[in-house]
């Protein structure tokens, strides 16, 4: 379906995650932050420049390779998202929510 | 002569000696399996062992019995895989060779990974039932427990067979209603997961039980540390969970040998192509079980689907021809849900689990998704199957290593 975020049409899914990594850019980013009552500094920027070249490495995302990337440490992961934080954090960088699969 | 060389000798190790001996041609090819322990643990039987539905003699085995003849048998732990030079070591110094590795090294559980888990309470309040050791502490608790609050959980995904958590939580449900004491005990599923399971279809089947049976489920947790000192389990947004008997699933990681030997991802699973079966850095290595990181159910089934996909592709491999993409995540559960009734799940990579029938479509008799009496016989009989024909390598009447999408009611997963 499609959603109109920061005057684009995207593409999203019923969870409201992007289907088209080409339609995201830093504005629909930012745009959808706000809707999640989030105000993105240059801390959630890293995180979130870490979650795309995890993605674009076909890496799978989980909270025990957030432990270990080195970019941050899990607590402060829970305070720049709060709630879900990888559910958040992948939908605002534009990438498909995790399967903490199986 | 050429060799392949197994490694582990449980389920899937134990199932491809017995498939490649019928296979390969003894003038060729010598086969060997080395597994350091002595013991064949029927594993599913942890989940009944708890609840003295099981004895410990139900559950295990000597290994050695399911190792078929013309299969050299080693005893003896493994130190190292040396992938270059084609080569595996072992804890005594001896070196095998081989031309073809199957590691099938499984996964184990990892409790060291929480702080506070393995600590004061364990094995006093707090327990795993992954583990024979596990199972059986527990049973002993559970029968002098006098009540409170019962904490069934899961660490992080992904886990081997990860409905086994809610059967306990049912089969809990069922034990204290028998020994009627269900008022004394508080049942509270903690998952780190949106739900009761990790496909949607049969999240919203399993929530109805869990509802229907009075537990409580507390989702999106992800533990941060154990405090034993408080029974309570904290998770990283600091929500609290208080607990008098806690019913972990620990960690699951592979075997530190993948990890000694550089060959495995975070938690120690083999990158593995997940149609064809063959390791992605090594053309002559091929991972089967739960030593893979697939992206299906770490379970007996997986398993027992996997080995027939592998056999033919070693086979072509062996030939020099291209491998099959086969195999397509087809894993076949029974869900325990208490009071003599089951659930059956069959899913795959790309299909959520189902409604219908199974094996035979239209017929059954076991109902998919469907919580019956003649689903738990199934499950019972189960363990008959899995000694006597599942380890030897035989078909299983009517079920196909690939999913069958006869007779049900499928949804494609997007």
């Amino acid at each position: 379906m499609k959603k109109i975020i920061a005057n684009k049409e995207i593409d999203v899914n019923e969870e409201g995650y992007l289907t088209d990594f080409n339609q995201w850019d830093r504005e629909v980013g930012e745009c959808i932050a706000g809707d999640c009552d989030i105000k993105l500094t240059d801390r959630h920027w890293e995180v979130i420049d870490y979650l795309h070249d995890r993605h674009h490495k076909d890496e799978p995302l989980s909270i025990r390779g957030i432990k270990k990337s080195g970019v941050i440490d899990v607590k402060e992961f829970y305070n720049l998202f709060p709630g879900g934080p990888l559910k958040k954090a992948t939908l605002i960088a534009g990438i498909p929510k995790p399967k903490s699969c199986i | 002569m050429k060799n392949i060389l197994i490694l582990g000798a449980g389920t899937s190790g134990t199932m491809m000696a017995n498939h490649l001996v019928k296979e390969l041609d003894k003038n060729d090819w010598s086969i060997t399996v080395v597994d350091q322990y002595q013991t064949h643990y029927y594993q599913p039987g942890f989940l009944f062992l708890p609840f003295d539905i099981y004895t410990t003699k139900q559950v295990k085995k000597k290994g050695k019995k399911f190792i078929p003849k013309g299969v050299n048998y080693i005893q003896e732990k493994i130190e190292l895989i040396l992938p270059k030079e084609n080569k595996v070591k072992l804890a005594s110094g001896t070196e095998i060779n081989y031309d073809i590795l199957i590691v099938a090294t499984g996964t184990k559980t990892a409790p060291d990974e929480i702080e506070g888990m393995n600590g004061s309470g364990w094995y006093k309040n707090i327990f795993d039932f992954y583990t024979y050791e596990g199972a059986k502490a527990l049973r002993n608790k559970l029968r002098e427990w006098e009540g409170g609050k019962l904490v069934v959980h899961i660490t992080e995904m992904p886990i081997k067979c990860p409905v086994a958590p809610l059967e306990f939580a049912f089969l809990a449900d069922s034990y204290f209603k028998h020994k009627g004491m269900r008022d004394k005990v508080e049942i509270t599923y903690v998952t780190p997961l949106d739900g009761a399971f990790t496909k949607p279809k049969a999240t919203e089947a399993l929530h109805y039980l869990l509802e229907k049976k009075n537990i409580k489920e507390v989702t999106n947790f992800n533990i941060e540390r154990v405090d034993p000192e408080n029974n309570k389990i904290i998770d990283y947004a600091d929500v609290e969970v208080e607990y008098d008997l806690l019913v972990t699933v620990p960690t699951n990681m592979g075997d530190a040998l993948i990890e000694r030997s550089g060959l495995g991802d975070d938690l120690n699973y083999i990158p593995t192509h997940k149609a064809t079966l063959q390791s992605k850095e090594h053309e002559n290595i091929f991972a089967i079980g739960d030593a893979t990181n697939l992206p299906a159910s770490k379970a007996g089934s997986v398993a027992h689907f996997e080995a027939e996909i592998l056999t033919d592709n070693i086979l072509r491999y062996i030939k020099g021809e291209p491998l099959k993409e086969e195999f397509d995540g087809h894993s076949n559960c029974f869900i325990e849900t208490g009071d003599g009734k089951a659930l059956l799940i069959d899913f795959n990579y790309t299909h959520e689990p189902v409604e219908g029938s199974f094996p035979l479509p239209g017929i059954g008799p076991l109902k998919l998704l469907k919580e019956n009496r003649i689903n738990h016989m199934g499950k019972m009989a189960f363990r008959w199957v899995y000694w006597n024909m599942l380890l030897k390598g035989r078909q299983i009447p009517f079920v196909s290593a690939t999913m069958s999408e006869k007779g049900k009611h499928y949804e494609e997963v997007k």
